[in-house]
């Protein structure tokens, strides 16, 4: 079969290429310029403006290291937001991951009675928008003494992480041999070493993977975060929302940078994990 | 064997709380909330005024059916679009070309990028003072911003639309390529050499095999653009207003008796969702037996 395209289905790829990046390219031109009018298309000057008035960047003539440290340390909002989605997602990624370790080892290795409906049950907040269970969950956060604070929204990002994480941990699990732990065992390993010698090197690729997709799932999450934070807990999908609906495009792209870095990265490791039979895969269409 | 039974319910229970607690407890107490049980502000009759209020009082009515209505346009729209885009793009890009790699980047890169961050670029490029509205005046297309059709923040949802093709096509994308790459082209070669034409191989043999999984991620796509919150928010208008965003004002709303409202919608945008999964399980299961 003929393997080549026709001239003309590549130009429509490379069209196609060129459509999707825009926003991509936008962003960029936004950040990095200063005045820039309609009908420009090219910026006429650039400026690390955006960046100073958010206090990522001093100010000229202090662009020294000690200026950056002195400039970080005032704890600007962007670095706190940062630090907050940062510690939210790493806190809640481990949690995770330590709660579905024996769920998915049963699911994936053993058959039961009502093996499905727990599934089922477990997958269901994939299925369901957020919004059907956050506001009621609010209420009772409030009254729990778990809304406006750190914890309770760590609380909430559980919700929808760890059907994602069950879910492809159980597919690790289901192509996995447990003879080898009791050959380990046998020959005299305690569970612990068993358990650091045989069974984590054999699941960590793809325990890499989910716990990738599960901090990609805390770091965007929006609705949840807003209304069981309560405002007092800040972090930077808030502040991309709240700058976007203020209307300054060069603060909004700058934020937003920095916002879809961490994701590009873990597209970047991931995209030889990811495919369409990847449990996981899945969830990237709700982040 | 007792033992293991206990490894089974021990193992389980963590994470079974978590959903039940917090996701079906919220869904309940919210299911309670919408029925007026509202003990904070000290109501416990159990009634569906909320329900009616929300969808055929004369307050409401009109907002919430053109709300529906928008909701089905831009979920349907979206999710068939996407689907397309992503099709062809996947049927084209599997051949070999120039920049192969860098173009399968692009297509999947997308994928990982948070729906706010889509609906951000979205306004950058395709609003009035956009970077297209920019190229079309550069080449004479157009004069002033104004000239430029309003295609975000516009009461058909176009913007809402944009952005979720730009987001959900990386999804249908990534999984289109896996399933032709396990297909191989044997196929195709098969039904070529049995004089089927381009046409033909298209929609007699790749379609009906990548069907199955270009419906089930539609069933995705389509219940999340159905929920979802942030796109419509920034891209939307006051009238016509999508579900999700309506209920969540509703919920701020400092009228405590709105609240109810917004319970009463965000139940029926679930039971709308639910609906439609039991719809496809149903039709996946019907086609199973006829098989």
């Amino acid at each position: 079969m003929n393997n080549n395209l026709k001239k003309i289905n590549i130009y429509a790829i490379y069209l196609g290429a060129i459509i999707l990046i825009l926003p991509l390219i936008a962003f960029f031109i936004n950040a990095f310029s200063f005045r820039w009018f309609y009908p420009q298309v090219i910026p006429k000057e650039l400026s690390l403006q955006a960046w100073v008035r958010l206090k990522l960047i001093p100010k000229p003539g202090q662009r020294t290291f000690e200026g950056f440290i002195e400039l970080w340390a005032s704890n600007p909002a962007v670095i706190k937001a940062l630090l907050n989605s940062l510690s939210i997602g790493f806190l809640v990624t481990i949690v995770s991951i330590i709660i579905a370790l024996p769920a998915s080892r049963v699911l994936g290795l053993l058959n039961f009675r009502f093996k499905k409906l727990i599934i089922f049950i477990m997958v269901s907040p994939t299925i369901l928008p957020p919004i059907a269970f956050v506001l009621g969950l609010n209420i009772n956060f409030i009254s729990w003494g778990f809304s406006g604070n750190y914890f309770g929204v760590c609380l909430v990002h559980l919700v929808p992480i760890m059907p994602y994480v069950v879910l492809t941990m159980t597919g690790i699990f289901a192509n996995y041999n447990p003879d080898f732990e009791h050959q380990a065992r046998t020959l005299g390993a305690n569970k612990t070493r068993t358990f650091l010698l045989i069974t984590l090197p054999a699941i960590a690729p793809g325990m890499v993977v989910a716990a990738l997709f599960a901090f990609l799932v805390s770091w965007s999450q929006y609705l949840l975060t807003f209304l069981i934070g309560a405002g007092k807990v800040m972090t930077l999908p808030l502040l991309v929302f709240s700058t976007a609906s203020s209307g300054n495009p060069a603060l909004t792209a700058a934020i937003s940078i920095i916002f879809i870095f961490p994701a590009i990265l873990i597209l970047f490791f991931t995209s030889k994990f990811v495919s369409g039979e990847s449990g996981a895969t899945s969830g990237f269409g709700k982040i | 064997m007792g033992g293991e039974r206990l490894k089974i319910i021990l193992s389980l229970t963590p994470p079974l709380l978590i959903i039940f607690t917090l996701f079906f407890g919220g869904i309940f107490y919210g299911f309670l909330q919408s029925l007026g049980y509202q003990p904070a502000i000290g109501k416990y009759e159990i009634n569906f005024s909320a329900y009616y209020n929300v969808m055929f009082s004369e307050r409401y009515a009109k907002l919430f059916w053109t709300g529906l209505g928008l909701n089905l346009w831009v979920s349907f729209a979206s999710t068939f679009l996407a689907a397309v885009f992503a099709l062809f793009g996947a049927l084209a890009i599997r051949k070999t070309f120039f920049a192969k790699t860098i173009c399968n980047f692009i297509y999947s890169l997308n994928l990982p990028m948070p729906h706010l961050v889509v609906a951000v670029g979205i306004i950058f490029v395709f609003s009035q003072s956009g970077l297209l509205a920019r190229l079309a005046s550069q080449i004479g297309l157009i004069g002033s911003p104004g000239d430029f059709p309003v295609l975000v923040k516009d009461k058909y949802g176009l913007g809402i639309i944009l952005a979720y093709i730009w987001k959900e096509a990386a999804f249908f994308f990534i999984i289109l390529m896996s399933v032709l790459q396990s297909l191989g082209e044997n196929f195709e070669e098969l039904a070529q050499s049995l004089g089927a034409n381009r046409w033909q191989r298209f929609r007699y043999v790749i379609l009906p095999l990548v069907m199955p999984n270009l419906f089930s991620a539609s069933i995705i796509v389509f219940a999340f653009s159905f929920g979802a919150y942030e796109v419509p928010a920034l891209l939307g208008v006051i009238y016509p207003q999508m579900l999700p965003v309506m209920a969540f004002e509703f919920f701020l709303n400092p009228d405590l008796n709105a609240r109810s409202e917004g319970m009463a919608l965000s139940i029926i945008i679930a039971i709308i969702v639910m609906i439609l999964v039991v719809f496809y399980f149903w039709l996946t299961q019907a086609k199973i037996r006829k098989d």
